[in-house]
């Protein structure tokens, strides 16, 4: 995955950088899948690796295939990532261990989801029936917000002009 | 010694997680290409995933599917933001990706330099 990554930094060609982010959204699904998340491997699987890519290939074919050398040299945002990147590992040392059960998150609200899922909806799949049952209004939002999204591309890629 | 290897481990999640949102900040920051900064974009993105992902997992836990023969359960909270998350982020990728098409109808390419380049009131 890391070395997926330093070839994105790296190629300048980028068609090998579109077909580098599939096999890292592919290796992402992996990642989701041993972290138990089913349904979002499968999401990061069908949209990450399918969806975005035929997008990007298809704005490549549009535009120019090769990147240009950048004009200026990237020390200064090298440097700014990796003060960030040490100040987000100093916020680790707060954060709870990986795996563990007696965090807050396995403490709240999941346990309630767990032990009410199966006599309120009767989904057995619980991620379903929260995100269409207990959570219908975001998937609402959600879909509110892919319909606004679609309006926008379809307005600005509209060749004729009024 | 051997807590400070323990501690590393158990947060070896999270290092995953700082080097894949700096590696996308710094896309983001340095490349001059729209298509690669929005790559760039879709990384950050993904490493946001992990973040809410990684903790609800419980060792020895199984996928949120109720079923009689398992008792614990990795959290399924998460799991629906993150399916939200997804989804979302394809739809401001495709809005980015018909700028950038836009972008390069207008002015006939999609780096930066030579955008700044051709401004007409540049002194």
């Amino acid at each position: 995955m890391a070395l997926t990554t330093l070839g994105i930094i790296r190629l300048r060609n980028l068609f090998s950088v579109v077909i580098l982010s599939t096999i890292y959204s592919f290796l992402m699904a992996t990642l989701l899948l041993i972290f138990d998340a089913v349904d979002v491997a499968l999401t990061e699987a069908a949209v990450g690796a399918g969806i975005s890519t035929v997008l990007m290939l298809t704005v490549l074919y549009y535009t120019k295939v090769n990147e240009e050398k950048p004009k200026f040299k990237s020390i200064l945002p090298l440097i700014i990532c990796l003060t960030i990147g040490g100040l987000l590992i100093y916020g680790t040392y707060g954060l709870p261990p990986f795996g563990a059960s007696d965090t807050p998150i396995h403490t709240h609200i999941s346990v309630q989801y767990l032990e009410r899922s199966m006599s309120e909806t009767g989904v057995p799949n619980v991620v379903t029936s929260v995100l269409a049952s207990y959570r219908g209004f975001d998937t609402l939002g959600e879909v509110i917000v892919v319909f606004t999204a679609a309006i926008g591309v379809l307005s600005i890629l509209k060749r004729d002009k009024i | 010694m051997s807590s400070t290897i323990y501690n590393f481990i158990s947060s070896y999640n999270y290092y995953v997680i700082i080097f894949l949102m700096i590696s996308g900040l710094f896309i983001v920051v340095s490349r001059g290409n729209m298509v690669k900064k929005l790559v760039g974009l879709a990384l950050f993105q993904t490493s946001v995933y992990i973040l809410y992902i990684s903790p609800g997992k419980i060792l020895n836990g199984t996928a949120p599917i109720l079923d009689d023969v398992y008792s614990i359960y990795s959290s399924p909270f998460p799991h629906v933001l993150i399916l939200t998350a997804i989804v979302v982020g394809i739809a401001t990728l495709a809005l980015g990706l018909s700028l950038v098409i836009r972008v390069n109808e207008e002015f006939g390419t999609i780096e930066e330099d030579e955008l700044f380049d051709n401004e007409p009131n540049n002194e």
